[in-house]
């Protein structure tokens, strides 16, 4: 055994300063645990100043002496590398680790333990937790809004098959993988649409916005086999006259009540609301941010420069104001533009107003991938005698966009977490149910558990979300 | 000239129709106010305004105009984008950094962070400070003095105020230690660009800096005396502090929030930033026999700053444009005073709503030329 210098621990007293090191680390922790789960105070006889970093102190002497390089312990050169490369690191790490001990007490009873579940009533609130009993009685508002107690298997339903629908994909074989697209990007918003109108709403709201909708929907799946020499005409003559077919001929205003299905009532928009609507205006955001996106993406490196300066204007207003303003754009000023009979639902105008928003963001995103992608593709589909259109879809579109799926998913999590603010229009989704809940007169004083209980939904919604398109970033980085 | 038809017909019909669509809003926009009597103008900036604003940083009351308001709003909206900017600033380069340390404890801490605050929207974090947190604070009778002068209650933070006598020197000293730091930065360049010698730069900035406004205390006369808030009783249970500033709640909520918020963007720019420098550049640095805050400063930084600042800037613009959250929780910023109680009062939707909107834009516009200038400055200059 050779000299021991406490200073400069060394390999050769190896078990001497490890003892030691690992005594010194372990009785802090414990100080610190017992303090704060037990509230037992072990060097309360110290004064004040001198209790309170006792632990500190110890434990740095304590990793201090543990700190020897190639011990030949597997364990302890991890720990060392790990979390005890130098003093200063070795100081922060206690830190954390105090800190976490600290505030797991105090979090632990607030939300289980001294928290109360039982009841429908908030008289069985009296612990010092939380009252999760308020979350159990207002849940179906949270969730449903104001929308009524006994249709809301309507919500659910649509959900379910839509969800259903979503994960055709994954089943999909080979022989019908190349319609995948066409099914995602026209059939199933399609559906979509016609569930949230028919199921959801069950009356007329919807309906002079549905024409438009539908004539483009339609117009789209048979322009496919329209031949390339007419498309140009094609679309621009036949949605419009599909839109005034269907609003003045087929459709009259007399009939919009066979638009109904039997037994099911009419629920306004007003009505809707809670965790539901934030997932109809993300859904429909969605589906008419990307296409608006992807036209002024492409307007933007567009070849005519009055389409590119337009395309510019566009992108560059939506960008540079916030999106609060917008809806209030869409809730005090937009009525002023339209005709004065001209009535056009509050929801509709939310989620139009959310749509050219995030579209803007969208076109940059897709703008991004189009410049990645190498001259070589253009000028290769070019030698090829493709024109604008085929080089675009079949070619360039396919790559880019591949390239900005993860900036794309990451505009779509932006906008989830927009959708609280439709509260400027008067549309309550969950946050805006929560803040209606604070105040009702039976139930004050529970704001706090209410924002918890969004925020962790919130949260899981988004970092899945996040996850989700990290993952496909990876997958497509490998492809390249 | 080569004409084409087919270049001129689809820029035709796009301008057709963004023409006929702004027509069509103006025509309506025209019948619909004449039909309820307003007229289009914006006079009524000079009117008198008759409300009033809770936070003001200038002179402002009922009898002050419609602009006025407008400058309070801003004022109060530049006020809160700047605080937040500096924080968040310093939070994210923090933990940024802490994201790439060797030491796994901080690099998780810092991981939870970010994912935990980036993935809960704005508007719920404000609403959990304002309404939840901050809720929770002691009376201004029951609050403890935080270092003796400062107290945080229910009311709002209230610090010390500063009282000044010849503020002007001081601000002039200030000015010209930054002049003079400037100067010697552009000449610390020079000599190394012509002779390879390295002029301690930081140091004399530092002393520079502290130096001179010392200098104003003790031979230009300025002085300075705190002014700490003290506890007086209005009535039996209400009880208000006196002196000193007082931070309202809702500008502590909206700070918070919003630097919380945006230092988790800023921290994964940071280390983007970082990662994104070559392991390379690195060992070259270190093998050419520059010392490790030499390769720091002189090859890391430069080249990592280049990738850090424009997303970053893109952050800046982020929180600017989320400050108009403050609506929300009725902080006088300039939606809520101006898009918000001046057009209830004055009904003028298309005058109000297009300035604040022109506002935001203005701003926008600036800093991202700002932005693209700076971009083009610092790009690498390939010869």
């Amino acid at each position: 055994m050779s000299k021991i210098n406490l200073l400069r621990p060394d390999k050769n007293n190896l078990n001497t300063f490890l003892y030691l090191g690992s005594f010194l680390f372990f009785i802090s922790v414990l100080d610190v645990f017992l303090n704060s789960f037990f509230n037992l105070n072990l060097t309360g006889f110290l004064p004040g100043f001198l209790s309170f970093l006792l632990p500190l102190i110890l434990g740095f002497i304590g990793l201090y002496f543990i700190r020897i390089e190639f011990s030949g312990i597997k364990q302890l050169d991890l720990l060392n590398k790990h979390i005890n490369t130098n003093n200063f690191n070795a100081v922060l790490s206690l830190l954390i680790i105090f800190v976490i001990i600290k505030s797991l007490p105090p979090i632990l009873s607030w939300f289980v333990i001294d928290a109360s579940f039982a009841g429908d009533t908030k008289d069985v609130c009296t612990g010092s937790g939380a009252c999760w009993t308020y979350i159990k009685v207002w849940m179906r508002r949270f969730m449903y809004g104001m929308y009524p107690n006994a249709e809301q298997w309507r919500i659910n339903l649509s959900f379910i098959a839509l969800v259903l629908m979503g994960s055709v994909g994954y089943f999909a074989t080979d022989r019908f993988k190349k319609y995948l697209t066409l099914y995602y990007v026209v059939i199933y918003p399609l559906i979509a649409f016609l569930f949230i109108f028919f199921f959801i709403s069950g009356g007329p709201v919807f309906f002079d916005f549905s024409y438009g909708i539908i004539a483009a929907i339609l117009s789209i799946i048979v322009g496919f086999f329209i031949p390339a020499k007419y498309k140009f005409y094609y679309f621009l003559i036949v949605p419009l006259a599909l839109y005034i077919t269907l609003k003045y001929f087929i459709f009259f205003e007399e009939y919009v009540e066979l638009g109904k299905l039997d037994g099911l009532n009419w629920v306004e928009t007003g009505a809707w609301g809670g965790l539901s609507l934030t997932f109809i205006i993300s859904f429909f955001c969605l589906i008419f941010c990307f296409p608006i996106g992807m036209a002024f993406a492409l307007g933007r490196r567009s070849n005519f420069p009055l389409i590119r300066y337009i395309s510019v204007g566009f992108i560059e207003f939506w960008r540079g104001v916030p999106l609060i303003t917008v809806l209030f754009m869409s809730a005090v000023m937009f009525p002023m533009f339209l005709p004065e009979d001209f009535f056009i639902d509050k929801l509709v105008r939310a989620i139009i107003a959310i749509s050219l928003f995030e579209a803007a963001y969208v076109a940059e995103v897709i703008r991004g991938g189009l410049q990645a992608l190498p001259r070589g593709q253009y000028e290769a589909a070019k030698s090829l005698g493709m024109g604008y259109w085929k080089m675009h879809i079949f070619v360039i579109l396919p790559q880019a966009l591949k390239l900005v799926i993860p900036g794309i998913a990451n505009t779509f999590l932006a906008l989830v977490k927009d959708t609280p603010l439709i509260f400027v229009v008067g549309l309550l989704e969950i946050v805006g149910m929560l803040n209606l809940a604070k105040t009702n007169p039976k139930w004050l004083g529970f704001a706090m558990e209410g924002y918890v209980f969004a925020a962790i939904i919130f949260w899981i919604i988004c970092y899945a979300m996040s996850k989700y398109s990290y993952n496909l970033e990876q997958k497509y980085k490998t492809d390249r | 000239m080569n004409f084409k038809l087919k270049d001129i017909v689809p820029q035709l019909i796009t301008v057709t129709a963004v023409v006929l669509v702004f027509g069509f809003f103006t025509y309506n926009a025209q019948i619909n106010m004449e039909n309820r009597g307003i007229d289009f103008g914006y006079g009524f900036l000079s009117q008198e305004s008759s409300f009033d604003v809770q936070f003001s940083l200038i002179e402002y009351d009922g009898s002050h105009s419609y602009f006025r308001a407008y400058l309070v709003g801003l004022l109060n909206t530049i006020l809160v984008s700047v605080i937040g900017i500096i924080i968040a600033t310093i939070l994210g380069v923090i933990v940024g950094v802490a994201r790439l340390s060797p030491n796994y404890l901080i690099n998780k801490f810092a991981a939870f962070y970010v994912e935990f605050f980036r993935n809960i929207p704005l508007l719920l974090q404000i609403f959990f400070w304002y309404f939840a947190a901050l809720r929770a604070l002691p009376l201004p009778q029951d609050a403890e003095a935080i270092f003796g002068v400062f107290f945080l209650t229910i009311k709002g933070l209230y610090v010390p105020a500063f009282i000044w006598q010849n503020f002007s020197v001081f601000f002039y000293s200030i000015v010209a230690a930054i002049i003079a730091i400037i100067v010697i930065r552009i000449h610390a360049k020079r000599v190394q660009e012509n002779q390879g010698k390295q002029i301690p730069v930081f140091l004399i900035s530092i002393g520079l800096i502290f130096i001179l406004p010392l200098l104003s205390f003790l031979i230009g006369g300025v002085g300075i005396s705190f002014e700490v808030p003290v506890l007086k009783q209005l009535a039996t249970t209400s009880f208000i502090y006196e002196g000193g500033v007082s931070l309202p709640p809702e500008l502590i909520a909206l700070t918070l929030s919003l630097s919380l918020y945006t230092a988790t963007f800023i921290a994964e720019c940071v280390r983007a930033g970082i990662q994104g420098v070559g392991k390379g550049q690195k060992e070259a640095a270190a093998s050419i026999g520059l010392t490790p805050n030499q390769v720091l400063k002189l090859v890391i930084m430069p080249q990592a700053l280049r990738i850090i600042i424009p997303p970053t800037t893109n952050q800046y613009l982020n929180l600017t444009k989320n400050s108009s959250l403050a609506a929300a929780i009725a902080y006088p910023d300039l939606v809520l005073v101006f898009a918000g109680t001046a057009l209830m009062q004055t009904g003028k939707a298309i005058e109000i709503v297009s300035i604040t909107m022109f506002t935001y834009l203005t701003l926008s516009i600036s800093i991202s030329l700002l932005m693209n200038w700076y971009n083009k400055k610092i790009a690498i200059q390939e010869k």
